[in-house]
């Protein structure tokens, strides 16, 4: 394998704190007082992407299919070692299904592709932090007939290919994948970095390239977005201070554990 | 047919309970549509399984097999099921909400070009048919509707209690040697290592978890000497890991673990949404918060609004003393 060419698909996602307010139509978070993020997989997929590419030699671009304002995402995936920005622009206002989306994310894989070479690997989120539809990056790796494993906490390169492992409640999973390849991380993989100074600086004067999309939508559509019924819990007060510890021994007691 | 297909696998650990609520989930589905519940499945261990899936409703077993597949591969079991669902043309298509469950539909969809509607908590079958399911985590729920031939579809982990539903005709299984091209076989697992069967944080009666609160990847110490007292395990939210302080795999939360202790004490951690989601299956919460307005305090059924590294070796303390009595 020459330089190792990676691409990251991300996706801009409102940070919600204590409680998510739903716009009065019911079909969207209200995000108007909100920053916005990306999934801590997302991160996690950018940081292992970075690595592969500090240890193999490489260039990382990331994809994003969203409003023009996901240019933050881009930037910040920038400041941390990506070094080319695309941007598949949705000015709908609402996301597209995980249909389209794959259609508009294969797309520009394959416009990129034509133009600089394809991708030794494809990186996803395990899940997006809000929709959570585990399937953009199965359905976009299908549309570009590579090979993709889901759920991901640990990838290596090897000669002709990736290593990649899924731990799961009984043991690891070894998965021996030839490339090009294709994976959706988990959080955990790694710890990701944060940027720099000079990171955040180099950002800033990256250009971010820009493409339309006029792919068919998919057949799944939101009907109404509502939170579920809370519980009112009235919360019982055992102390302000270390003299709490009797009233929570008698607790513990009272559970049986101790 | 007329009936509904389910992928069944006991193989990812601790499937008991959740295969029976998958199958309670099929068997609601199969009466809406007034058809059979066909278990479409790859694991070697279904002859000792098919009773207690059929005391849940399955009809029929379909054992799917091929000779280069000795494990678990998401392509090549999605390849199975299309196969499969060519043939016996079900109503719809369900897996559990689990890695492989969504994976495989994930796959399954995508060889189809056909909707997957993941993480429900109810489908309702019709024209255009209808779900509702957990966005955030569990968060949120979105109603959704679906225009399409076959409903594909996961269901929530624990989003319904399993019933018993005896089915009246003996259990009938049925063998397909399945087809598989060489890109299935691409992602097939190649080798696989055990861990030790022990407590874990998801089996933990008690959970002591910390959150950017504790200060340190030494402040915890006060937190494992309680839970050591406890015979619980340490947790932690995401400033804990992002912060380095303790590893991912302690983590609780939309990105972290689902837990459901008889005990969560929750130090240090504000309880935003997303830690939250991993916590709120506790029976019992008891916050440990210097801020009485913090979320995790509100929804915590105890509460000591208090320093931690003064209230946790207290705790500790009073517990050793009681127990020297
Ligand atoms: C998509 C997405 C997924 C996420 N997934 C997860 C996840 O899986 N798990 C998770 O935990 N988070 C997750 N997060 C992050 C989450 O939003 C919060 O940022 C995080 O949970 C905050 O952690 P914390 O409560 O420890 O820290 P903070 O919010 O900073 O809270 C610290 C708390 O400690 C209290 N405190 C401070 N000092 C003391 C003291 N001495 N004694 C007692 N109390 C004290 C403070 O009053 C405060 O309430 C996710 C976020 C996103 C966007
Ligand atoms: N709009 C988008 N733009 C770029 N990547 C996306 C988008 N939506 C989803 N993805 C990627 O696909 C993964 C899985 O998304 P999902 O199937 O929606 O849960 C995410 O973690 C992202 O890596």
């Amino acid at each position: 394998m020459g330089v190792m060419r990676i691409l990251v698909c991300v996706k801009r996602v409102p940070a919600p704190g204590a409680r998510i307010i739903i716009t009065e139509d019911e079909q969207n978070i209200d995000s108007g007082h909100l920053g916005f993020t990306m999934s801590p997989h997302e991160e996690c997929a950018i940081e292992a992407a970075t690595q592969l590419s500090e240890q193999h030699g490489g260039e990382v671009t990331i994809l994003t299919a969203g409003s023009s304002a996901s240019e933050e995402q881009l930037r910040y995936a920038a400041s941390v070692g990506a070094s080319s920005l695309v941007l598949i622009e949705n000015s709908s206002g609402n996301d597209w299904d995980p249909q389209r989306t794959a259609r508009a994310l294969s797309t520009a894989v394959r416009a990129l592709e034509n133009e600089s070479g394809n991708y030794d690997l494809l990186l996803f989120g395990n899940e997006a932090a809000d929709t959570g539809g585990y399937q953009t990056g199965i359905r976009t790796a299908h549309l570009l007939g590579r090979p993709i494993v889901n759920a991901i906490n640990g990838i290596e390169a090897e000669e002709g290919g990736f290593v990649a492992r899924r731990e799961t409640l009984s043991g690891v999973e070894v998965y021996r994948v030839t490339g090009p390849a294709a994976f959706g991380v988990k959080e955990g993989i790694n710890l990701p970095r944060y940027p720099t100074m000079k990171g955040r600086l180099a950002s800033k004067k990256l250009s971010v390239r820009v493409i339309e999309d006029h792919s068919e939508p998919g057949e799944q559509y939101r009907l109404r977005l509502f939170r579920p019924a809370e519980v009112a819990k009235e919360t019982v007060i055992l102390g302000t201070d270390s003299n709490a510890a009797g009233a929570v021994v008698d607790l513990l007691e009272e559970m049986g554990l101790v | 047919m007329s009936g509904i297909l389910v992928l069944v696998d006991s193989c990812e650990a601790d499937a008991t309970e959740t295969i029976n609520e998958l199958l309670t989930h099929g068997r609601n589905l199969a009466n809406q549509v007034n058809g059979t519940l066909e278990a479409v499945t790859f694991d070697p261990r279904y002859t000792d399984l098919a009773a207690g899936w059929s005391e849940h409703g399955v009809d029929l077993i379909r054992y799917l097999t091929n000779s280069s597949l000795q494990d678990y591969g998401p392509q090549a079991w999605a390849q199975g099921i299309v196969q499969i669902t060519s043939l016996v043309e079900p109503v719809a298509v369900i897996a559990c909400g689990s890695d492989r469950g969504h994976e495989v539909m994930a796959n399954v969809a995508a060889i189809l070009d056909a909707p997957f509607v993941a993480n429900c908590l109810s489908v309702m079958v019709g024209e255009p048919w209808q779900a509702s399911r957990v966005q955030w985590g569990g968060s949120l729920i979105e109603e959704v509707s679906v225009k399409t031939a076959l409903p594909i579809v996961s269901f929530a982990l624990h989003s319904c209690e399993a019933k018993l539903s005896k089915s009246s005709e003996p259990l009938e299984i049925v063998f397909h040697e399945i087809e598989l091209d060489s890109e299935a076989i691409k992602t097939v697992v190649t080798e696989r290592t055990e861990k030790p069967a022990g407590q874990s944080l998801e089996t933990s009666a008690v959970v002591v978890s910390g959150g950017r609160g504790v200060g340190s990847a030494d402040g915890f110490d006060v937190l494992e000497t309680l839970a050591g007292l406890l015979n619980g395990k340490v947790g932690c939210s995401r400033a804990v890991t992002n912060n380095g302080w303790r590893s991912h795999t302690d983590q609780v939360g939309q990105t972290g673990k689902r837990i459901a202790p008889d005990l969560y004490i929750a130090c240090g951690i504000s309880g935003a949404i997303q830690h939250w989601v991993g916590a709120m299956a506790s029976k019992t919460i008891l916050a440990i918060n210097t801020d009485p307005e913090a979320n995790m305090v509100k929804k915590a059924d105890y509460a000591v609004i208090a320093n931690l590294h003064d209230v946790i070796p207290a705790v500790s303390h009073e517990i050793v003393r009681r127990n020297d009595r």
